[in-house]
């Protein structure tokens, strides 16, 4: 218990506490929107194709998660463009996306002169790196999300719900989709340090289907799923820690263990 | 008398193939109009062109002018299949959908209250804080039933209210729409010529374009002047003889 205590005066520890609060509600509100939605795979083509952002970055040296973001938005924008004004199938534009960007992402990092030893951590993520600067986009990020969720809450529920009847009823629908769009671009590589490009779509899902267990009822949803995103990633960032394994998978293995134990139990009750 | 809504040549599709070609409809005050027609013959795209979902090639879609305010006079009924039923979502909160628009706070609260009494007038008030994924058929209709009428609206569009529903529910359901229909007007498309045309008072066929009847009654004369989508469907005489049935 008192190694415990110990870790909190740490300040690398502090800093990874605040990544794990303001990860848990971005990703807990943003991923309940697109589990309800069921946008998952969009979201899992914008967070792979932000890699080649990344890739560009480190091929012309500036910042690693500026260019996340470039890419990020871009094929989220870029995905709807395919789908409503191409005509290209979804899953099939989502695809052309999610591949192209983790190839730029891979011939980037290739043509870059010298050893890229930071490309796990994009990958795979690092809650116990996070820096100060990061922290302070995670909590503008917060900022902006908990806002427009509460000022459009009804708005984003029956758009999300059923979009043609917004449609009929004049709401801007596709407006609000691009926003939501880049709301969840921004989540997604903003946090990418904390779990990881390939991980990520599961702080994204995995708390969201946990919350689910216990609430059909939206609002709920999202605050739940920010809880069991805390819960989830706390834990996995002990256990990380004591069993001195990558933080990143081990947050995932966490959240899927507290799901599946719950829903066990649940089916027991 | 000037229309509540205007057909004027419409020409509407997708990707540029028209689905609908030269389309010329007028809806009145109270009347309760059927839309009939085989599948893929543009039911629902004269639905949604209505509904301002499709923008129209040519032609066009007219409200009176009293109607053309921010807020649509239109209440929808949508095909229930095409809902998420796993979506995380209460009754409650599907019904106040309806007022979507409302952006008063005043506006906002009398919503709610209109909520449990359109519940309660449907008979379903108990089901007012289930998830939407949990109700039967009929439950469904009468949700979305509620939320089509939250609006107050002029005209109420319902898209084949009849499917997944009891015989005892579709009783009720036309008796609560002939109840309504002494105030609005109502368009409802089916695909089940014998139940509408007991119930309607006028019949569009559908077809790739639009025939008229200023009745609920279609004799077999006028199926074969206008080479009516009936014959389509049905290839023989029954419906027809239920469209008989009822003429007195």
């Amino acid at each position: 218990m008192s190694a415990i205590i110990e870790l909190f005066s740490y300040d690398f520890f502090q800093k990874a506490l605040l990544a794990a609060v303001f990860a848990s509600i971005s990703c807990g509100i943003i991923g309940g929107y697109i589990v309800a939605r069921r946008i998952v795979f969009i979201s899992g083509g914008i967070t792979h194709a932000s890699f080649g952002g990344i890739g560009l970055a480190f091929f012309l040296g500036f910042n690693p998660l500026l260019g996340a973001v470039l890419f990020a938005v871009m094929s989220a924008l870029g995905i709807q463009f395919f789908t409503k004004v191409a005509q290209i199938r979804e899953d099939s534009s989502i695809a052309i996306w999610w591949s192209l960007g983790m190839a730029l992402g891979i011939i980037f990092v290739f043509l870059t002169p010298g050893y890229t030893p930071n490309l796990m951590s994009y990958l795979f993520g690092n809650i116990l790196t996070v820096t100060v600067a990061e922290l302070w986009w995670m909590l503008l990020l917060n900022v902006v999300i908990i806002s427009f969720f509460t000022f459009f809450f009804r708005n984003i529920l029956y758009i999300a719900f059923d979009e043609e009847y917004a449609q009929t009823a004049g709401l801007p629908v596709a407006m609000f989709n691009y926003l939501t769009m880049i709301l969840i671009a921004l989540t997604v590589v903003l946090n990418i340090r904390v779990v990881g490009i390939i991980l990520i779509l599961s702080l994204l899902t995995i708390p969201q289907a946990t919350a689910n267990l216990f609430t059909k009822d939206f609002k709920r949803l999202l605050i739940l799923s920010s809880v069991f995103a805390f819960i989830g990633t706390m834990a996995g960032m002990f256990i990380s820690y004591f069993l001195n394994i990558p933080s990143g998978a081990s947050i995932i293995f966490t959240l899927v263990i507290i799901f599946g134990g719950l829903k066990v139990i649940k089916s027991f009750l | 008398m000037e229309p509540l809504l205007k057909i004027e040549n419409l020409t509407v599709g997708y990707d540029k193939v028209p689905v609908l070609q030269h389309v010329n409809l007028e809806i009145f005050d109270r009347d309760f109009l059927g839309v009939i027609g085989p599948n893929g013959g543009g039911k629902t795209t004269l639905l949604k062109a209505i509904l301002g979902l499709l923008k129209p090639e040519e032609g066009q879609v007219l409200f009176r002018h009293d109607l053309r305010g921010r807020k649509k006079p239109i209440g929808y009924l949508p095909q229930v299949r095409h809902i998420d039923r796993k979506f995380p979502i209460t009754v409650f909160d599907v019904v106040l959908s309806g007022s979507i628009m409302e952006n008063t706070k005043r506006a906002k609260t009398e919503a709610k209250g209109r909520v449990d009494d359109l519940l309660r007038e449907m008979g379903v008030a108990d089901i007012r804080n289930k998830a939407i994924g949990e109700l039967s058929g009929g439950q469904m209709q009468r949700v979305f039933l509620c939320r089509a009428l939250l609006s107050d609206p002029k005209l109420l569009i319902l898209d084949e209210p009849d499917t997944f529903v009891d015989n005892r529910f579709e009783g009720e359901l036309y008796e609560k729409l002939r109840h309504l229909n002494e105030k609005i007007a109502i368009v409802l498309v089916s695909h089940d010529i014998g139940t509408i045309s007991s119930h309607v008072k006028t019949i569009a066929c559908v077809n790739n374009n639009l025939h008229y009847h200023p009745s609920n009654v279609i004799s077999q004369e006028q199926l074969n002047g206008y080479n009516c989508p009936i014959q389509i469907i049905s290839h023989g005489e029954i419906p027809h003889t239920i469209l008989k049935h009822h003429q007195h």
